[in-house]
């Protein structure tokens, strides 16, 4: 699952970043320094590959949908962790600049949730360990299922520890932890099925590769896209229901949500206007420049200059400086769309 | 499948509009680069309840898609394609965040609406935003971009290497996969193990390709670097572009234009 920037701030995105940054310069000089520049042109098809194999569908056992490939562990496996860290880093990017798969800001943390665990912790502490010097059909099944999971389940909490502290999403920790890291098990297992079928045909027909790479390589599976898209629909619709159900029993749902989370951190049930007004305040205080002026603001243009100073003020309740927001948006789309009409002419005069 | 097949002619079709001739396709792919990603940046830092103060950063993604006539309805559609992700993440708000922010008449808006809208805005933005970047620089540009920003060549190298040989191995997983539906009269897909030996099929094909491939850049004196043809001079209308444009987001971000127009009009009538 790739995140996208709409849904980080810039500190986790630019966080990611460096760290993400940090690890590719280091496998850079690996990869330079052990490598035979054979390597160059294989890591590049290899990355491709990993494109080309999406395209073939299969079907996951018992459920009748189809996945497809997600690839990190392969390539580990394959190429060893630091080429493979560099294969994964350029099909995510291919990915978030064609597809709009994930997002620039995002791209740092989108290759270090799927391409760092599975070559960094995954491959060398589970896949290795378990396949050994000799490599048994065995024992490649074991390693690619554990190894793609566990690879798989780091990078959802990732996902989920990057989208908290951003902050946009309302979800809490653990609701999100709850139906982030089942999903991501669901995929792992088939990720991991898939993985072993390919490492164990390349095995059974060209050992050497794998021989070849067994002195450093990592590899990660399949991403069943179609499983997490039927899975996060489930959550959808569950979530639509029970925000409909939240506006007519509004204590019900609360309890419910408390029932799940187990934390306090919801509004009290009781739903006086003192108790929504705090919240505003308590909300709009970390908003610098922002002053709660109900009152003064009563036509929305009495406090104009505050209001431009503070970099958010859309919160704010009263009438005036909404209605003041919606006139000013609307024509604001309206200019917008006249700049690309007269660039458009100015173009096809020329 | 069909959702991988539209992807993939995504490719092609973005490769040939970064063929077209306009000024911004003719800006240097740095400049271009570096202001999509303020861009992105600025419009991540807003407040994630401001929406008024967001729309008017579309003025960069509208000027740059009219100025080199790209087809606004191609990009648009691919944005929607692809914003079920953010649309799910952002529905819990609604659930989780109901203190009523706004009210328009009597009408009470929880900031749980405020942000998910806040959040599909961002998200237009900004996958616009890059979408554009690649349907106005060419990937090739980008990787450019990226060698002259001192990315490592290995990384840069490995780019151009999976983007060139992507449309040389799709033909190829294309063929297999057809003729597999053929041959077996077109059931849903193949299961696990089937497609274990055809993926395996595909890398053997692969990895013996690039042996190739290799020997042949030998061949041809390949000694670890891509040569591109780059003429590194930033012209003035580079320099502007940026200096402009960051003008322009610092703006937008300090103050609330459609505010500001909202409360001048509100005033006048």
């Amino acid at each position: 699952m790739h995140m996208a920037d709409a849904l980080i701030s810039p500190a986790v995105g630019g966080t990611l970043w460096a760290a993400t940054a940090g690890t590719m310069a280091y496998c850079c000089r690996k990869v330079k320094l052990e490598m035979d520049d054979r390597k160059v042109a294989l890591m590049g098809v290899l990355g491709a590959f990993i494109f080309s194999a999406q395209m073939i569908n299969f079907t996951i056992p018992a459920t009748g949908s189809s996945g497809h490939l997600g690839g990190g562990m392969i390539l580990a496996i394959l190429l060893g962790p630091y080429a493979a860290f560099l294969v994964m880093a350029s099909v995510l990017t291919v990915q978030a600049l064609f597809f709009a798969d994930g997002g620039l800001l995002a791209l740092g943390c989108n290759i270090f949730n799927l391409a760092f665990f599975p070559c960094f912790i995954a491959y060398p502490f589970i896949y290795k360990k378990i396949v050994g010097k000799i490599p048994t059909e065995k024992r490649i099944f074991i390693a690619s299922m554990l190894a793609a999971v566990v690879g798989l389940q780091l990078g959802a909490l990732g996902v989920v520890i990057e989208t908290v502290a951003s902050g946009i999403s309302e979800l809490p920790f653990t609701t999100f932890l709850l139906l982030m890291q089942p999903i991501h098990l669901a995929i792992g297992i088939v990720e991991g099925l898939v993985t072993a079928a390919v490492v164990i045909f390349i095995w059974k027909a060209r050992p050497d590769i794998l021989r070849y790479s067994l002195e450093a390589k990592p590899l990660k599976g399949v991403m069943v896209r179609n499983v997490a898209l039927g899975l996060l629909a489930v959550a959808l619709v569950t979530g639509t229901a029970l925000s409909w159900f939240a506006s007519s029993r509004l204590d019900g749902l609360e309890w419910s949500i408390e029932g799940v989370t187990g934390s306090g951190e919801l509004q009290e049930p009781d739903h006086g206007i003192h108790e929504s007004l705090a919240a505003i305040q308590e909300k709009s205080a970390f908003l610098p420049d922002y002053g709660f002026k109900t009152n003064e603001n009563e036509h929305g243009t009495a406090e104009s200059e505050s209001v431009t100073e503070a970099p958010a003020q859309w919160p704010a309740v009263d009438a005036g400086t909404s209605t003041a927001g919606l006139v000013g948006g609307l024509l604001t789309l309206l200019t917008a769309g006249c700049i690309g009409l007269l660039l458009r002419r100015k173009k096809t005069t020329v | 499948m069909t959702f991988l097949e539209r992807n993939f002619l995504d490719i092609r079709n973005l490769d040939l509009m970064a063929r077209g001739d306009s000024w911004p396709h003719r800006l240097d792919p740095r400049v271009k680069v570096l202001t999509t990603m303020i861009f992105i940046i600025t419009v991540v830092s807003m407040d994630k309840y401001s929406i008024s103060q967001l729309i008017p950063f579309a003025v960069f993604p509208v000027s740059l898609l009219a100025a080199s006539g790209l087809p606004p309805g191609y990009f648009l559609k691919k944005i929607l394609l692809v914003s079920p992700f953010a649309l799910m993440v952002g529905l819990f708000n609604p659930l989780l965040d109901q203190t009523i922010l706004l009210h328009i008449g009597s009408l009470g808006i929880s900031g749980g609406w405020i942000s998910l809208v806040s959040i599909m805005l961002r998200f237009t933005l900004t996958v616009g935003a890059a979408l554009i970047l690649i349907g106005i620089t060419s990937f090739n540009g980008i990787c450019l971009a990226l060698e002259k920003f001192r990315v490592p060549k290995v990384f840069v190298v490995q780019l151009l290497f999976l983007y060139r040989y992507i449309f040389v191995l799709l033909d190829e997983a294309s063929r297999m996969s057809r003729a597999r539906s053929l041959r077996s009269l077109d059931i849903k897909g193949p299961g696990i193990k089937t497609f274990g030996s055809m993926a395996g099929n595909l890398l053997l094909r692969a990895t013996g390709r690039a042996e190739r491939i290799h020997l042949a850049m030998l061949c041809r004196g390949f000694d670890g670097n891509i040569h591109t043809m780059n003429s590194s001079s930033l012209y003035l209308k580079d320099i502007l572009f940026l200096l402009g444009w960051t003008v322009v987001f610092y703006l937008l971000r300090t103050y609330n234009f459609p505010e500001l127009i909202g409360n001048g009009v509100l005033n006048f009538t």
